[in-house]
């Protein structure tokens, strides 16, 4: 059985105008101790995702549709419809309370989510040091001096100085506050960690540093991670399998190396097309031309269709299903097998 | 798998003027470290956060600055625009000692120059909708006569950085953004002065790929349009190769190595840049790339190495190099290298 099963995830925002779709039908699944990869354009709802795994959705969030499976256990659903009577609002609210609490003990002892932005992790007026060994001391019972050590090692993991445990965040460069945070999420041994941009912010020799840290955690305690990050070498480094969102939905989804080697949708092989390089000639890189769709009002059919050089009538109409076109490869394309079995050529297909 | 763009030329830029906007000449930060009760009764401490930098950057110039995190970026940064006040050394603006002017010179001064935040959550005021934010700027320093025309302005920083159309952004929040869109009305925020010098601390490193490549051409549009220099922060060297004219590499504080672009990347000298360039990533799962050309004693920037400050870590360290400190070498025309044996490792 999954460690994780994410089936049909829809997530909605409530703003002025309407609804924001930030996910809008999004399955995967995750064993113990492998690692997904979930790239995508800004705002197409990576962080969203990871969000209502850990209950953590803004307040205009909420789960429109579908369900979230954690070691056996329904975690999210939406709530369910309490027809219009007197009691309906407060039923709602007791149904979200105790959905709230279940995820209280999960979070942090079982799921430990690393943050995009450190400013959300850490609380400004207090010590860095503090905050991790607090953490230890309610979750995993330990006493002052047993949380100051372990707090110790965990700064050495990531290649902090343990003199800098009584600093506060804004004292720390941008990256050592990545590498805090980093620290913080594998303190409690979670048995999930939910990394959103973890090493944005490091050089290479860091990042790769950290990166291994955290695979050989990985192997020696069993734990799955979810690595939402743009850099695709980043994702080839450290997943077993991609799921390649664009506008709220996956796209291409399955085996890294299979992904890699027979990019099957339009958009990722525009997506992994666009990164400069420190080896060859330089030359203008190639952004994929046009905005992602404005998500409270997406494009009919598929959604990539108004960006897609490859575009027919079927895709403005029709929403594509997944297709395997190979084993563990899965893409939600009208024409995946022409690309896949390049038939279009990956010339034609990139704008 | 499928790599890279076509191969489209750079548009040309003409290179830079000689007229210098910015230099630096020995530039000190040091931050005092409270180390709990043991610190009280031993010396005191610090962080050389900086520690004696010089640099000059000219009209339409961008410098890329890279180095390892907490090597002195951001703080670098934050000099240069004035949100740090320099321990020693000075810091030239067209001509004149900015180093530590106060009041309304420094707050004329901060019009001129504008920074992009590494992280967006830092510049954007959680309580202000996305025209608070961007028209900020604009009410502080009394531009604009009217709401409208202040509105116009944003609208068009808010184009320019590529969020479209503006008038679907102005009344949102920042926790109602993406991390890359909140970044996008960062760079907004900095252009809507119209700057003669902006400094961007990893300004595309939260941003994915695609927008990453749109923000970078933009950045260097405008720089071809108006001459604008940058200092160009980044931790990423593909990137820095990218974007700047010339590279500073910068170690425990120092500026380790400086040149053009091209020198740097492809005849590298320090032994740092080297072990940066070796670690670069392959984005191909079936390519393990190789491992970084460097020891792995972590430096702290409390206490300094002896000697050459990357002697610790340094596979080609010789007795010299924990002995003395090694001065700057120009190994070729505009390349220096601060290293005892540049040009001959
Ligand atoms: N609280 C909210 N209210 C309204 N819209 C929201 C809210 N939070 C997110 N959104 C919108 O939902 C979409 C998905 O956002 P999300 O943060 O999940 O993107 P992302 O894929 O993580 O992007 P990035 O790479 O930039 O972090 C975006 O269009 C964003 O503007
Ligand atoms: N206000 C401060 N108080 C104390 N120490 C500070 C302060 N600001 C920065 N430092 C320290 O100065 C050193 C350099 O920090 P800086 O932010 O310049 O690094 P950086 O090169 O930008 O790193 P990164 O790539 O991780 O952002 C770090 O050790 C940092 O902790
Ligand atoms: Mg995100
Ligand atoms: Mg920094």
């Amino acid at each position: 059985m999954a460690l994780l099963e994410v089936k049909d995830l829809k997530v909605y925002f409530r703003i002025r105008k309407g609804t924001v779709k930030a996910v809008d039908g999004v399955s995967f699944n995750l064993d113990a101790g492998e690692t997904l990869g979930l790239v995508g354009e800004s705002g197409c709802g990576k962080t969203t995702t990871a969000f209502a795994i850990t209950k953590l959705l803004a307040n205009n969030g909420y789960i429109a549709g579908g369900e979230i499976y954690f070691d056996g256990q329904k975690i999210a659903e939406p709530v369910p419809d309490f027809g219009k009577g007197l009691l309906a609002g407060a039923k709602a609210t007791k149904f979200e309370k105790m959905q709230e609490e279940k995820m209280q003990t999960i979070r942090w002892k079982q799921i430990s989510v690393i943050f995009q932005s450190a400013m959300n992790a850490f609380n400004p007026v207090y010590k860095v040091g503090d905050q991790i060994m607090e953490a230890l001391r309610v979750h995993e019972k330990m006493t002052k001096e047993q949380a100051r050590q372990r707090t110790i090692e965990l700064f050495q993991l990531v290649g902090l100085d343990p003199r800098r445990l009584t600093g506060y965040p804004h004292e720390f460069s941008g990256g050592m506050r990545q590498r805090a945070m980093i620290a913080m999420a594998l303190a409690c041994n979670p048995k999930l960690i939910i990394a959103d941009e973890p090493t944005t912010a490091l050089d290479v020799i860091m990042q790769d540093r950290i990166l291994k840290e955290i695979k050989d955690l990985q192997r020696k305690f069993q734990i799955s991670m979810i690595i939402i990050t743009h850099d695709i070498s980043v994702v080839a480094e450290v997943a077993d399998k991609i799921a390649i969102m664009y506008a709220g939905k996956i796209v291409e989804y399955g085996d890294i190396v299979a992904i890699f080697h027979r990019t099957s949708h339009p958009y990722s092989i525009g997506l992994l097309g666009a990164f400069p390089s420190i080896k060859g000639k330089k030359r203008r890189l190639d952004a994929i031309p046009g905005s992602p769709p404005d998500l409270a009002n997406p494009p009919t059919g598929c959604r990539f269709h108004p960006r897609c050089k490859y575009v027919k009538d079927i895709c403005k109409d029709k929403d594509p299903e997944f297709v395997e076109v190979e084993k563990n490869h899965w893409t939600a394309c009208h024409f995946a097998y022409e690309v896949f079995n390049a038939r279009i050529s990956a010339e034609e297909v990139r704008m | 798998m499928i790599t890279g763009a076509q191969e489209i030329p750079m548009e040309p830029f003409q290179g830079p003027s000689p007229e210098t906007v910015v230099r630096v000449d020995n530039l000190v930060k040091y931050f005092p470290v409270k180390m709990g009760i043991a610190g009280i009764f031993g010396p005191k401490k610090v962080v050389h956060a900086v520690d004696g930098i010089s640099f000059e950057i000219r009209k339409g110039e961008i410098l890329g600055l890279v180095g390892e995190s907490g090597c002195g970026k951001s703080t670098t940064g934050r000099l240069l625009v004035r949100l740090e006040t320099p321990t020693s050394g000075t810091i030239l603006h067209h001509g004149k000692n900015i180093a530590h002017i106060k009041g309304k010179e420094l707050k004329e001064f901060r019009r001129r120059v504008q920074m992009v935040f590494q992280d967006p959550y830092e510049s954007l005021n959680p309580r202000f909708t996305v025209l608070g934010s961007v028209s900020e700027p604009l009410i502080v320093h009394k531009i604009g006569s009217s709401m409208e025309e202040r509105e116009e302005l944003v609208c068009r920083a808010l184009e320019a950085a590529e969020l479209k159309p503006a008038t679907e952004y102005l009344y949102r929040y920042p926790h109602e953004l993406s991390g890359g869109q909140r970044q996008r009305v960062a760079i907004a925020r900095a252009l809507v002065l119209r700057p003669d010098f902006i400094v961007a601390d990893e300004p595309v490193s939260m941003l994915d790929v695609s927008i990453r490549a749109g923000i970078m051409n933009l950045m260097l549009d405008l720089r071809a349009k108006y001459q604008i220099p940058y200092l160009f922060v980044t931790h990423d060297v593909s990137v820095a190769r990218y974007m700047s004219d010339r590279i500073a590499v910068m170690y425990l504080g120092r500026i380790v190595e400086i040149g053009p672009t091209e020198y740097v990347i492809s005849n590298a000298q320090h032994p740092y840049t080297r072990a940066l360039l070796s670690a670069v990533p392959v984005p191909d799962p079936a390519h393990k790339h190789g491992r970084a050309e460097i020891k792995g004693e972590l430096p702290s920037p409390i206490d300094l190495p002896k000697g050459c400050r990357f002697n610790p870590r340094c596979l080609y360290a010789k007795d010299i190099c924990f002995q003395q400190s090694p001065g700057m070498i120009e190994v070729e025309k505009d390349h220096f290298v601060e290293c005892h044996f540049a040009g001959k490792i």
